[in-house]
Parts: structure tokens; C-alpha cells; sequence
């Protein structure tokens, strides 16, 4: 490597190195201030500072804040934390299997119909989930869901974008020639799509269910509107609520934060190379 | 070679059918509804009085609508003009050959993305706080002059928020122009640097050219994405903030809709949005075909 080369290698990893300090700076600030007490929160940013080794005043942490977020009754936080996951799962199984299941139908078979079911996924891509707010709120309420999972999660599991993806994917992922085969062999449509198509689009099936788990564990406005009672409540409508009434509570504040962040932060880092691949790939052909 | 259809005529429709029915019942229906919904003023889900074209005629005419439109589109721009490049620098940096480290480098600048708005206003809240922030302390240190105690919150909310949005979502961003990035072709630029190329004008004449349709997505998406802010300024501020400084346009749906009870006037607001975004993603296809051709 001649010296233009190395100078240029070592400026890039420098300015790599930098941008991510200040990307992981928010994360650790959090992490402390999760753990920092009452008194020790605003002696310094990060670690408080003493006597201790390393010259941080271990005294000043604590595992206060974590103990009150799921012992105090008045928050709920255990509860909106099962509230979440449940939710999350529920909305990211069923959506996927459904948009797989579409995708599957409008890729590798032919049918009356199938341009126009098409023309309708694709249509609905350019509709801003905003508009729906409204009507969709209007209808959960007609058909007598509101405050229900039910009302918050069936709205979520017809994803446009998901059929779009599976399509793509079916198309690239699941050649007509093994379908055809194995039904000459006498497999049934149903084992045909769970034994055969199913396992030959495993990466995109990890990427959406982690596309829409996370989505649902961090929608805000859905549970919102359609949520009353607060032990129905998911982690983001509950840590809205400890922001406003424990807004002062900072230590508290943190550590709800830190806790409602890491399921989805744990997921991901065990599954980020399928969630990348799956989100880039409708995109750049395009 | 043709043969015989060999799956039953049903098939197609058994694995269609859930997509379908939920897609009719929860995004077609509301959908037509809301157009007719646009059209009357509601007092919650059950009252409801038809009045025209009357909410489009209000609207145009509210001043608080007007604020959030202009909040919104400020907050768009900025985040378009700071968040892109510095998206496609990365990226760029990421890509250089014989770069060390390359996927934990990915992976952190990608994860505040994962982070729920919710989350990240609560942890902001903390960081943009006047006297005790970690945002203001820092800037202190690397400029001296600062303003000691500047006032995000409560005076400078769309440039806060336009540096939260950096931090989520440059890194997401960075992951198309990566992948678009991978798939330059590597004996064009080489050509290029044999023929005395240097890397700004390998940039303007070859990665560039090449990038350019992932470009134009990438502004799509984040035009789409930042014209609905919602959660950060309404979590930050507890709703729309001094003087409405924090004020949206999909805020000001909600506050209507939901707190006020308008559902009709709601619709309308959420239509103007929806008619806006549409023109916007057919003016960007059809700039992009003009440039293909």
C-alpha cells in the first residue's frame, strides 16, 4: 500500500470512528442515566465522578429506578412490557404469514383477477398511513373494537408493502418447475406452500417479521387511539404517560427507556444480516 | 411447453383470501369513507353533520394549519439538506476498499433507527434539556461561544429535531446508498482512475450517475417519512409547544381528530397531506424518467 493509499484508509476509519462515538454517545448516556441515582444524576454526564476506581463514584449507581419500574402499581410497567410483546408477536407472525401467503398467490400462479389484486397492492403503497387515522378509528369504533387487540391488531395485518416484498421475493426465490414437480408427486396446495415455498424464502420471512415486530413494539398513534384502559396499554403509550406524570423522574425516565429499547435492539443484532438484505432488496432495483 | 394447470382453481384464493378481506375491511373501506368523512364535521364517532366542502374551505383559512404546514416543511428541508449527505458520506466511507470493521461500523450507525419515536423522545428530552443536557454541554466544550443554557425546547424545536432525525435516521439511510454503492460497476471506476481520474470527478462522472435512481428513492421515502412527523415534537413538548412552535401537520390531524373529537375536519387535513405526498412521488418518477432518457 503506497502512502496516498494508507493516509486516505486511516482518514476514513478516523471519520468512521468519530461518527460512531457520536451515534453510540445518546445509547450510553441512557445506559447511565438508567443506573445513576437521584443525587449522582447530574454531578456528571456519563459515570459519576469520585474516589472509586477507575475515578467514577460507584456509589452514585444504583438498580433503584429498574426495581421501582416493575414493582410500583401505579406504573404498570411489567404489565404494558407483556403488553408489547404480546402485541408485537401477534402482529408480526400473523402479517407475515399473511403477506407471504399473498405473495406467494400473486407470484406463482396465474388467475382471474391476479392484475387487478395487483394494481391494488401497489396503489395502496403510495397511501400515507395518516389518512387512515380517521376513517380507520371510525370503523375500529362501528365495528365495536375499540379498547381490544383485537382493534388495535387486525387493522395492521393486511401489509401492501409485505405482499409487495413476498411477490419479489417468490419470483426470484421459488421456481415454478419444483412446484410443478412436487404437485405431480401428489403434495397438497397447503403442504406445498408451508413445506416447499416457505422454506425457500427464509430470509425474507426473517426480515418481516422483524420489519413488523419492531414496527408494532414501537407504534405509538395506533395504540394510542384505540386503547382506553391503561393495562391494555404497550410500552410506548405507557412511557409517554410516565414522560408527562414522572417527567422530572429522570433516573426513571431512563430506565423505562433503556428496558423498553433492548428486546428490539437484542432481536435485531441476532438477526441483522436477514433484516438488511430484506430491506434493501425492493428497493434497488428500483 | 404447456401443460395442463395442474393446482385446483381455488388454490390461488385460499392464500389470497386473508390479504384480501383484511385489505378490504381496514385500508379499502376507510380509505372511500374518508373521503365522505372529509366532507362533515364530526363531534366524535357518532354525530355527525355534512358540510361540503366546507373543512377544505377552513382549512385553508387557519392560521394553525398554516403554522404547521410551515413547521412541517421546515423540518422536512432541514432534515433533506443534513441528513442526506451526510447519509451518502457515510456510505461512501463504508465502502472504501480494505475498510476494517466495516459491519460493527453498519450496525452502530443503523441502530438508533430501530428505536421507537417514543423512546427516542423520552431519551431527548434528557438531551436537549437547557441547563443539564448532554447536547448543550457538549457544544460548550467544542464551542466556546455557544450560548450557555440554549433554549432547544423551548424556542429552537425544529433544529432539535432536525439533529434527533440525523441521529435515527442517517444510518438508515446509509444502508441504501450502500447497497446502491455495491452495485457500481468496479471496472468503470477503475477505467476511470487509469485514465488520471481523481476521486471528485470519479464521484461526479461515474458513482454518481449510477447511484442517482437510489438517490432520488431515498429522498422520496424521507420526504414521505418527515412530512408526517408526529411523535417526537408531541412526546418532546407534550403536544404542540410555545407558541405552536412544535406544531405538524399529522400533530394537528391528531389534536382535531382525537382531541377535539373532529373527525371530519381530521380527514380533510389528513386528504391535503395524502394529495401533497402523491404529487410529490409523481413529480419525482417523472423526473426521474427524464433523466433516464
Amino acid at each position: 500500500m503506497n502512502l496516498r493509499a494508507r493516509m486516505s484508509s486511516a482518514l476514513a476509519h478516523g471519520l468512521l470512528g468519530a461518527a460512531a462515538l457520536l451515534t453510540l454517545a445518546p445509547f450510553a448516556y441512557l445506559v447511565c442515566g438508567a443506573f445513576k441515582t437521584r443525587d449522582a444524576f447530574f454531578s456528571a454526564h456519563f459515570l459519576p465522578r469520585g474516589a472509586g476506581a477507575l475515578g467514577v463514584d460507584w456509589g452514585g449507581l444504583t438498580l433503584d429506578h429498574l426495581a421501582r419500574l416493575f414493582s410500583d402499581p401505579s406504573l404498570r410497567f411489567g404489565a404494558s412490557l407483556l403488553n408489547s410483546v404480546f402485541y408485537a408477536s401477534v402482529s408480526g407472525v400473523l402479517a407475515t404469514l399473511c403477506a407471504a401467503m399473498g405473495g406467494y398467490a400473486l407470484a406463482r400462479f396465474a388467475f382471474r383477477g391476479r392484475a387487478a389484486v395487483t394494481a391494488l397492492v401497489l396503489g395502496a403503497l403510495i397511501v400515507p398511513a395518516p389518512l387512515l387515522l380517521a376513517p380507520g378509528y371510525a370503523l375500529v369504533h362501528r365495528l365495536g373494537l375499540l379498547d381490544t387487540f383485537a382493534g388495535l391488531i387486525l387493522p395492521g395485518l393486511a401489509p401492501a408493502f409485505g405482499v409487495y416484498l413476498f411477490r419479489q421475493a417468490m419470483l426470484n426465490a421459488v421456481p415454478p418447475d419444483l412446484l410443478e414437480a412436487a404437485r405431480m408427486d401428489g403434495c397438497g396446495e397447503v403442504r406445498l406452500f408451508f413445506e416447499i415455498v416457505l422454506p425457500l424464502c427464509r430470509p425474507m420471512l426473517g426480515a418481516f417479521l422483524l420489519i413488523t415486530f419492531i414496527g408494532a413494539w414501537n407504534n405509538f398513534i395506533g395504540p394510542q387511539i384505540i386503547l382506553q384502559s391503561p393495562e391494555r396499554f404497550p410500552l410506548a403509550v405507557a412511557l409517554a404517560q410516565v414522560k408527562g406524570i414522572y417527567g422530572t423522574d429522570y433516573g426513571l425516565l431512563m430506565a423505562g427507556t433503556l428496558v423498553s429499547i433492548l428486546p428490539v435492539m437484542a432481536l435485531f443484532i441476532g438477526l441483522q444480516r436477514e433484516f438488511i438484505a430484506g430491506l434493501t432488496s425492493g428497493a434497488v432495483k428500483g | 411447453m404447456s401443460s395442463a394447470r395442474l393446482h385446483p382453481v381455488w388454490a390461488p384464493w385460499i392464500f389470497l383470501a386473508p390479504f384480501v378481506v383484511l385489505f378490504g375491511v381496514f385500508m379499502v373501506f376507510p380509505l372511500v369513507s374518508s373521503v365522505g368523512l372529509a366532507l362533515q364535521q364530526t363531534y366524535g364517532p357518532d354525530t355527525a353533520v355534512r358540510v361540503g366542502l366546507k373543512n377544505f374551505a377552513d382549512l385553508f383559512r387557519d392560521p394553525l394549519f398554516w403554522t404547521a404546514a410551515r413547521n412541517t416543511f421546515a423540518y422536512t428541508a432541514g432534515s433533506l439538506f443534513v441528513q442526506l449527505p451526510v447519509a451518502l458520506g457515510l456510505a461512501l466511507l463504508l465502502n472504501q476498499p480494505g475498510l476494517r470493521g466495516r459491519a460493527w461500523f453498519r450496525l452502530a450507525f443503523f441502530s438508533p433507527s430501530l428505536v421507537g419515536l417514543v423512546f427516542v423522545a423520552a431519551l431527548f428530552a434528557l438531551i436537549l434539556h437547557e441547563r443539564e443536557g448532554l447536547l448543550n454541554a457538549a457544544l460548550a466544550r467544542v464551542w466556546p461561544g455557544f450560548p450557555a443554557e440554549f433554549p432547544w425546547l423551548q424556542r429552537h424545536i425544529m433544529p432539535a429535531l432536525i439533529l434527533a432525525s440525523l441521529w435515527m435516521y442517517a444510518g438508515f439511510n446509509m444502508i441504501y446508498f450502500l447497497a446502491a454503492l455495491q452495485g457500481v460497476d468496479k471496472s468503470l471506476v477503475e477505467a476511470a482512475r487509469v485514465d488520471g481520474a481523481g476521486p471528485c470527478s470519479v464521484f461526479r462522472h461515474v458513482t454518481w450517475p449510477a447511484i442517482a435512481p437510489v438517490a432520488g428513492f431515498v429522498t422520496l421515502l424521507s420526504v414521505i417519512g418527515s412530512m408526517q412527523l408526529f411523535e417526537l415534537p408531541y412526546i418532546l413538548l407534550g403536544g404542540a409547544g410555545p407558541e405552536s412552535r412544535g406544531l405538524t401537520i399529522v400533530m394537528y390531524l391528531y389534536q382535531n381528530g382525537f382531541e377535539t373529537g373532529d373527525l371530519g375536519y381530521a380527514a380533510a387535513i389528513g386528504w391535503v397531506l395524502a394529495l401533497f405526498l402523491m404529487g410529490i412521488a409523481v413529480l419525482q418518477r417523472a423526473l426521474q424518467r427524464e433523466a433516464r432518457s
